[in-house]
């Protein structure tokens, strides 16, 4: 029994019902109930200014990536806008993650090798591959490299999903997963397996609530993106305008901000010669004496003025001066400060955080947030957090895969360490939002109706019954660890699965299902066993809704 | 199974119950399947210009060579286009599969199709296509064009075959949606699903709650007739032609109106000729298609399948012997009932005088005239049904049905 849940109310005498369900089933009394009843629905409050147990639970559901309760009773010990305050303006220090958890990640190869390490070795496998003579040694050694490809993509899902279960940093969290999908890099093109993890943690997470200009101009010196979106193949006299476009129409201004055709090739002119290089080290290509300053070159980035088109230009109908890198900045700063971008970019955050339709007047108020403050992503959410319209707005949200999977982790698993992420990583491959999986460059959707269709809610309740009975057991390691890891060194085996009513999270709570609607608790009381309760608990309909 | 209690066990006869039995079509025994190919097929690699010396001046690297002249034998080693007639040819990835087909008149191509939408972004486009609504006013996204079908055909029995519903599957009528790649039994038992169904029943997920449980259970025994059909030495198809099978069977089973979408069409790098990326995925795309005669049985007589994409692209190749986003593209219509063996809608010379803005083929035929012009004839629609399903746009019968 957790302690910290002391504080919470048990209110079940308000609702007989459950009182009397938890009275006749005797042992189900230890299996969750006020938690859950109290994150699913709650009551109105979104962030109020006391530390009401109730505002507790309800700011958790509504902005964590789903209530816990270890996340509970943080918010149950300080002032919610104590809380905010921290969640929006996060030190740059690395986030206290449970020990086994930290451990997990720090042997990752992500964790240990720089990027361009990486890739250039990555590049130099490949390449030694298909110079091999024999065809079954070529084939094999292109297989060790597609595995080790994977693997490098698995270890930035693992820590992707690590992070968001167990990081106290929920907002930042939440916000790069947010900011990764709108700036969508599809895994399986080029070698952006092996970027994945360094895309996450120096483009996407440092920015994640900063300002958005500096988030886009990491995003655009990335090779991820700039081998997603074919802009290391830019030059002039070769113009590839699919960056160009994507950044307009999904990353900035959004399809309806009235740029033309011409804008599209305007900005694929000065986006010539921003590319990749994948070799480490070496000497800067020979150049025009009057073009050797303008070479750039930041670990895999390089700008190339030998394949920049130095022409002037006309973009969103300003004149650009044709100067080389100093161009794109230009042009980003003409995107970054367009209204339309502020809209753009409040709408969708509004639509991630709160519902499908949000009200016209709280995007509006956003955007000005946004444009009077240059950008601050923290200070945007923060209109909307305070809004009487996210006040208003709680259950309204369909989860969509990810926040259900994640939301059911934090809440089966608490505190105790995940050591097999494979079986979730699979969860989010079957419900169609794999972490990196999205083949085009706009992102999942974020509507409602996008989740909700017939086929997803079947796998989601299989899902939940493989969740609610915790097989397999996540608190296991299965994987082998690479060898030389400091992962590799034996490690005592894991209690074993606790028999159903034993200290597994989801059946450790205390009594008060008090705000599950009467349907739910009827489900619930026929169950045959806490593993089948968990079950429909993870099925409910309020649980599909945050 | 018959097909009566196929849709009875899936809750689906009364769809077009109700008001909507006042403008019901006529009973269907057509069935439809739009193929939807998402990204942009660069379809002047597919349905190649060959009298177009343009074409090749201006694709130089990327372009499919024209058939051997009349008597000339051909080059195995040099694959070409096919000719169709004097002014088109197919890929060759497409000689083995769907060749045979076009030859037997069971498959079409409608050049100069597409939407007049010319934003070229995929997603406004893909998303315009789906809704299929005037262009000029406010669009519902509650309201895709298979589901307005649905609610005017008499006995629809709309299945989308994808992970998630599609925008043109959404809106009133109830569609069920499941991905064929790969399914099993449900790991839930009768009790369990319907606990869960209970939970929901005064919600506005009920219906589809309950369809998921049904579609589910029916699908897995398709498969395991699979299996056993594939345990008798059949060989099991891979990838989209697995998929293409399994979508054929429940056609014909059961749903008269299919959805699929194939991604992976945005060539912007290196899309190939011949060979090459493209032509694989042209290869594979046929491979699966070819299935359906076979997987529908009798259905095929009355089954139109007809892919479509949001766009084409630049006619001419880009600096990085790929294409970018365009305009105009090609439709492909294949069914037992369709007058094939041609190439059909209006049509204009392939030279740089009539590209759309000096970049990429026009748009001659709408794609929801062209579409309704078939809707028409298949299902027997009267104008007020059709105004239903497309607003504002009168029909061309291109006589493809």
């Amino acid at each position: 029994m957790k302690p910290s849940l002391s504080t919470l109310p048990l209110r079940s005498a308000r609702w007989p019902g459950v009182a009397g369900l938890l009275r006749n089933q005797g042992q189900r009394g230890r299996w969750l109930g006020g938690l859950l009843g109290l994150a699913l629905v709650g009551g109105c409050a979104a962030v109020g200014t006391s530390s009401d147990p109730a505002t507790a639970l309800q700011s958790a559901t509504r902005l964590t990536w789903g209530a816990s309760v270890p996340a509970v009773a943080a918010l149950s010990r300080s002032s919610a806008q104590a809380w905010l305050d921290a969640q929006l303006r996060p030190s740059s220090a690395p986030p206290t993650l449970p020990g086994p958890v930290q451990a997990q990640i720090n042997a990752m190869t992500i964790s240990q090798r720089p990027v361009a390490e990486l890739v250039a070795d990555m590049v130099q496998q490949r390449q030694a591959a298909n110079a091999l003579p024999d065809d079954a040694a070529k084939q094999a050694a292109r297989n060790a490299w597609q595995q080790e490809m994977n693997r490098l993509a698995r270890e930035a899902a693992q820590r992707h999903l690590l992070r968001a279960v167990y990081s106290p940093r929920q907002v930042q969290e939440q916000m790069t997963w947010f900011w990764l999908n709108h700036f969508s890099v599809f895994q399986g093109k080029g070698e952006i397996r092996a970027m994945l993890g360094d895309y996450e943690d120096s483009a996407i997470r440092p920015h994640a609530l900063g300002r958005f200009r500096d988030l886009l101009g990491a995003v655009v010196r990335h090779p991820a993106m700039l081998q997603f979106l074919d802009n290391a193949q830019n030059a002039s006299g070769r113009l590839n305008e699919n960056y160009a476009r994507e950044l307009m129409e999904l990353h900035t201004l959004g399809v309806d901000a009235g740029y033309t055709q011409r804008d599209v090739q305007e900005l694929a002119r000065v986006l010539t010669g921003v590319g990749v290089q994948t070799k480490l080290g070496g000497d800067q290509p020979r150049l025009p004496a009057a073009q050797q300053a303008l070479y750039v070159r930041q670990g895999l980035f390089e700008f190339n003025p030998r394949r920049h088109d130095f022409g002037p230009k006309v973009f969103l109908g300003q004149p650009v001066p044709g100067q080389g890198l100093a161009e794109v900045d230009q042009a980003l700063d003409r995107l970054a400060r367009a209204p339309a971008t502020a809209r753009f970019i409040s709408g969708k955050l509004a639509h991630y955080w709160l519902s499908d339709d949000a009200p016209r007047a709280l995007v509006d108020r956003m955007a000005q947030t946004f444009q009077r403050s240059d950008g601050d992503i923290a200070a945007t959410l923060r209109t909307l957090f305070t809004s009487n319209e996210f006040q208003r707005g709680a259950g309204g949200k369909f989860k969509d895969p990810m926040r259900y999977v994640v939301s059911a982790l934090r809440l089966s698993y608490g505190d105790t360490p995940i050591l097999n992420t494979a079986p979730a990583l699979g969860w989010l491959n079957r419900l169609g939002e794999p972490l990196y999986g999205r083949q085009t460059p706009d992102g999942y959707p974020l509507n409602d109706s996008a989740w909700s269709s017939s086929g997803q809610m079947e796998t989601r309740f299989e899902l939940a019954r493989a969740i609610g009975a915790a097989r397999p057991d996540l608190r296991q390691a299965v994987e082998p660890p690479v060898p030389g890891s400091p992962a590799a060194a034996p490690t005592p085996p894991a209690a074993p699965l606790p028999a159903p009513d034993g200290a597994h999270a989801l059946y450790g709570q205390p009594p008060g299902a008090d705000a599950l609607g009467a349907r739910t608790r009827q489900a619930l009381g026929q169950a045959k066993s806490p593993a089948e309760w968990n079950a429909l608990l993870l099925s409910s309909p309020e649980f599909m809704r945050r | 199974m018959q097909r009566r209690r196929l849709l009875q066990t899936l809750g689906m006869l009364p769809i077009a119950g109700g008001a909507g039995a006042l403008l019901a079509a006529p009973a269907a025994s057509s069935k439809l399947l739009i193929v939807f190919l998402r990204g942009a097929y660069d379809c002047c690699n597919l349905l190649v210009p060959t009298a177009s010396n343009f074409y090749y001046e201006s694709r130089p690297d990327i372009a499919i060579a024209r058939p051997p002249a009349a008597g000339a034998a051909a080059d195995p080693a040099n694959p070409t286009a096919i000719a169709l007639d004097a002014n088109w040819g197919l890929h060759p990835a497409l000689a083995g599969n769907l060749w045979p087909l076009y030859q037997k008149g069971e498959l079409a191509f409608v050049p100069f199709a597409g939407t007049d939408d010319t934003s070229r972004s995929h997603f406004e486009t893909q998303d315009g296509i789906e809704l299929g609504q005037p262009l000029d006013r406010r669009r519902d996204y509650r309201s895709g064009f298979l589901n307005r079908l649905a609610e005017v055909v008499n006995g629809a029995a709309p299945m989308a075959f994808t992970d998630q519903l599609p925008l043109s599957m959404q809106g009133r009528a109830q569609v069920p949606n499941m991905a064929l790649r790969s399914v099993g039994k449900s790991a839930l038992d009768a009790r369990q699903s319907r606990l869960i169904a209970d939970m929901y029943e005064d919600t506005p997920l009920a219906a589809p709650v309950q369809e998921g449980f049904a579609v589910r259970a029916n699908v897995a025994r398709q498969l395991s007739a699979e299996m056993d059909a594939a345990g008798r030495g059949a060989v099991s198809a891979r990838g989209f032609s697995a998929e293409a099978q399994r979508i054929g069977r429940l056609m014909a089973q059961g749903y008269n109106l299919g959805f699929v979408d194939v991604g992976g069409w945005d060539t912007h790098v290196n899309q190939g000729g011949v060979k090459g990326d493209l032509a694989t995925r042209l290869g594979n795309l046929g491979d699966g298609l070819a299935q359906l005669p076979a997987a529908m049985g009798p259905a095929w007589r009355d089954t139109t399948v007809v892919v479509i994409s949001e766009f084409g692209r630049t006619f001419r190749q880009n600096g990085n012997r790929g294409t970018d986003h365009g305009h105009g593209t090609v439709y492909w219509v294949l069914g037992g009932g369709v007058r094939g063996g041609k190439v059909l809608g209006e049509q204009v010379v392939v030279d740089q005088a009539h590209l759309f803005q000096n970049r990429d083929l026009r748009v001659l035929n709408e794609y929801r005239a062209v579409l309704g012009g078939l809707f028409a004839r298949q299902f027997g629609l009267r104008p007020a049904q059709l105004a239903k399903v497309f607003d504002g746009v009168a029909p061309r019968d291109l006589g493809l049905v």
